[in-house]
């Protein structure tokens, strides 16, 4: 079935436009090269995977999207970045209004320490996105069903998010996420922290997802990675060594480091 | 199952025993540090419990109004300012008749406080319908009898030496036998401010000048130690001069506080013309040393919160100030609150740094705001300490309880938080 899946997305990729285009990156930690000379087009509605082994930028190149490496000092982000046609790093763009844009979910569930629907509801609130009461306990409903949560807690929405298993927790994050309606979802590694039914569970909400969100995953697992893209892009000691359609990189791939990768001999 | 488990290898032993070693060593550690703890609290309540009582003699006063208000005119200011001593005497003297000689009424006179007079000038103002009658009243002893009567004179030592003497002592016997000597609660030792007479001093006003000193420390230090502590963690780049600073705050910390007195002197009092030996000053110059230690503290703290939780709220598209103040410094505030609260501790027992700025002063009115003169309660305790009077040894004792009391409170205060903090990640 999910082979099925993968073969319909191949269809759709030449259709779709890219929404996130990136044009020779380069990432510094301080004086060390962390992302060399990266391009790579994000097409939208589809789930787009970045694999490779530990330490090959692939995370750092993630948090490019939405800006979270500003936050880190020593960082320095040089090259475009373009979403839906603008340079996100352009002198007056608003890292706020980007964000709210490109949501993320982090590799360790995080949720406040706050109630469940407060965790949802934070985002909306700060963004001004609810109109009265009943709208925020609606879109908190609706992010929660969204992210297929709120059958499991929907009597007990004032307890703490942090009493959720990890499961659980990581689809609060996700509600979280999609509660302020972005269009595009960075995830990374979400599963890394959880067990194979926990997993599962996240991998068919993603495919779910893509109808509405691009979502782009940087995963550790290459299973994971085969199952849920459509789209797959190899890197390499801070270099990307091969991108394309999920099956032809995992059938076919044209560079010997990424049949090595992918036959587990490096990494 | 195989001996190799069962057999002890010398090597072996040898760990056992640095083991055992090491236990024993903690544990006479923890046992020598807890005795020289109970030794001083025992010292301590030994000499001040008897504060807390004092003894009063009952006299039958006739309130006569020609020697209270020969004028007859019932104002408050005639009524405090009446003549009691002879009215105090005369009921003294019932009791004991042989006391005629003006030596021996003076020695008499000398069993009750020299408060007494001025007691009974408020009691008869409050109530001047007193005045006509006669009453027993229970006045003040004198701090000597009050020491007699708490057992810590001895009558068989010699005469030369104590401030009784052996017709005092028979007096006071004679008191005791009629039932008009009797011990209370030391009412006044919570109520009134200093005075020369142990009997009649209290420790309100220096408890008070404590109290504002550190309301005038915490509204100056806390705000100024958390927002600094917020700035240099959350926003400030790391650079030559946030270095500088980071440097400078750590070794402010360790700056006697006598040094943050004079500052105090020269900058507060001198320069700006602050009032002199007012809480408000003091306060200020407890905040100057507090800062440090709640700006570390709280860095500490703020360093503490996971980076994910910034993450997640930055994620989501909250600014750099909505993540600090709706994640961040909620979370943190419970172990700010704590540094704070030790940093008040070690201001609420600082005496050098109010030394410098003058309050160090006799103080019998109760201050009543932050610009009133007053005194502190570790400043107090050294003003007693230094009195020559006996009764004073166990005031200081007491007032020792009291600080030590309040420290306590603080520090649970402080524990209470903490827990509350880790209850709620």
């Amino acid at each position: 079935m999910e082979k099925n899946n993968t073969e319909e997305a191949t269809a759709e990729t030449h259709a779709s436009a890219p929404i996130l285009i990136a044009r020779d990156v380069d990432v510094f930690y301080g004086k060390k090269q962390a992302i060399k000379n990266v391009s790579l087009d994000i097409p939208e509605n589809q789930i787009t995977a970045l694999i490779g082994p530990s330490g090959c930028g692939k995370s750092t190149f993630l948090r490019c999207f939405n800006r979270m490496n500003d936050s880190i000092d020593s960082c320095q982000v040089s090259g475009n970045i373009q979403f839906a046609g603008q340079d996100i790093y352009g002198p007056k763009v608003d890292v706020v209004a980007l964000r709210s844009r490109i949501g993320m979910v982090f590799q360790k569930a995080n949720p406040f320490p706050k109630s469940i629907f407060d965790n949802v509801a934070y985002g909306p609130r700060i963004h001004g996105l609810s109109e009265s009461k009943d709208h925020l306990e609606d879109i908190v409903i609706t992010s929660l069903r969204r992210a297929g949560l709120y059958d499991e807690v929907s009597d007990r929405l004032d307890e703490p998010g942090t009493s959720l298993s990890g499961g659980q927790q990581q689809r609060l994050c996700i509600a979280r996420a999609i509660a302020i309606d972005p269009q595009i979802i960075l995830m990374d590694e979400p599963c890394s922290a959880l067990d194979p039914i926990a997993t599962a569970i996240i991998e068919d909400l993603m495919d779910s997802m893509k109808e509405k969100y691009t979502i782009v995953i940087v995963t550790h697992s290459m299973q994971q990675a085969a199952r849920v893209s459509q789209q797959t892009a190899f890197f390499h000691l801070g270099e990307l060594v091969e991108s394309g359609d999920t099956e032809s990189i995992f059938t076919k791939p044209a560079q010997k480091q990424t049949q090595n990768y992918i036959s587990g001999r490096i990494g | 199952m195989p001996d190799y488990l069962l057999t002890t290898s010398p090597q072996m032993a040898k760990r056992h025993a640095r083991h055992l070693r090491f236990q024993w060593y903690g544990r006479v550690a923890i046992a020598v540090s807890i005795s020289f703890m109970l030794l001083m609290f025992t010292a301590i309540f030994v000499r001040g419990a008897g504060a807390f009582e004092k003894t009063m003699i009952a006299v039958d006063i006739e309130f006569a109004e020609a020697v209270i208000d020969p004028r007859g005119t019932r104002v408050e200011m005639d009524l405090k300012q009446g003549n009691y001593k002879p009215l105090i005497l005369s009921g003294l003297q019932e009791v004991v008749p042989s006391a005629t000689e003006r030596k021996e009424r003076n020695r008499l006179y000398k069993l009750v406080s020299g408060g007494a007079a001025f007691d009974l000038g408020e009691r008869v103002a409050a109530k001047p319908d007193m005045i006509g009658t006669t009453q027993r009243v229970w006045i003040a002893a004198s701090s000597e009898v009050d020491l007699y009567i708490k057992g810590k004179v001895d009558p068989e030592s010699d005469e030369a030496v104590r401030r009784l003497n052996d017709q005092d002592i028979a007096w006071v016997t004679t008191l005791q036998q009629e039932g008009r000597v009797k011990r209370k609660f030391n009412r006044v030792f919570f109520t009134s401010g200093d005075s020369r007479a142990p009997e009649m001093a209290g420790i309100l006003s220096a408890a008070l000048g404590s109290f504002f000193s550190l309301l005038v420390c915490f509204l100056i230090a806390f705000p100024l130690g958390i927002l600094t502590a917020v700035y240099l963690e959350e926003y400030a780049k790391k650079n030559l001069l946030t270095n500088l600073i980071e440097v400078n705050i750590n070794n402010l910390a360790a700056v006697p506080s006598i040094v943050f007195g004079l500052l105090g002197l020269a900058v507060f009092l001198n320069f700006f013309n602050l009032p002199r030996s007012t809480p408000l000053v003091g306060g200020m110059v407890l905040a100057l040393m507090t800062l440090p230690t709640i700006i570390i503290a709280s860095r500490s703290i703020l360093r503490s919160i996971p980076q994910s939780t910034r993450d997640a709220a930055m994620g989501l598209g909250a600014s750099k100030t909505q993540t600090t103040f709706h994640h961040v410094v909620p979370l943190a505030m419970p172990g700010m609150l704590t540094g704070t609260i030790l940093g008040m501790a070690r201001a609420l027992g600082e005496t050098a740094p109010l030394l410098m700025i003058g309050m160090v002063a006799f103080i019998v009115d109760i201050p009543k705001g932050i610009t009133d003169v007053a005194t502190s309660l570790p400043v107090q305790i050294f003003l007693w300490a230094d009195s020559p009077e006996k009764g004073f040894v166990e005031l200081t004792s007491a007032a020792i309880m009291v600080l030590l009391v309040f420290l306590i409170l603080m520090n649970l205060f402080a524990v209470y938080l903490r827990r509350r903090l880790e209850s709620r990640r």
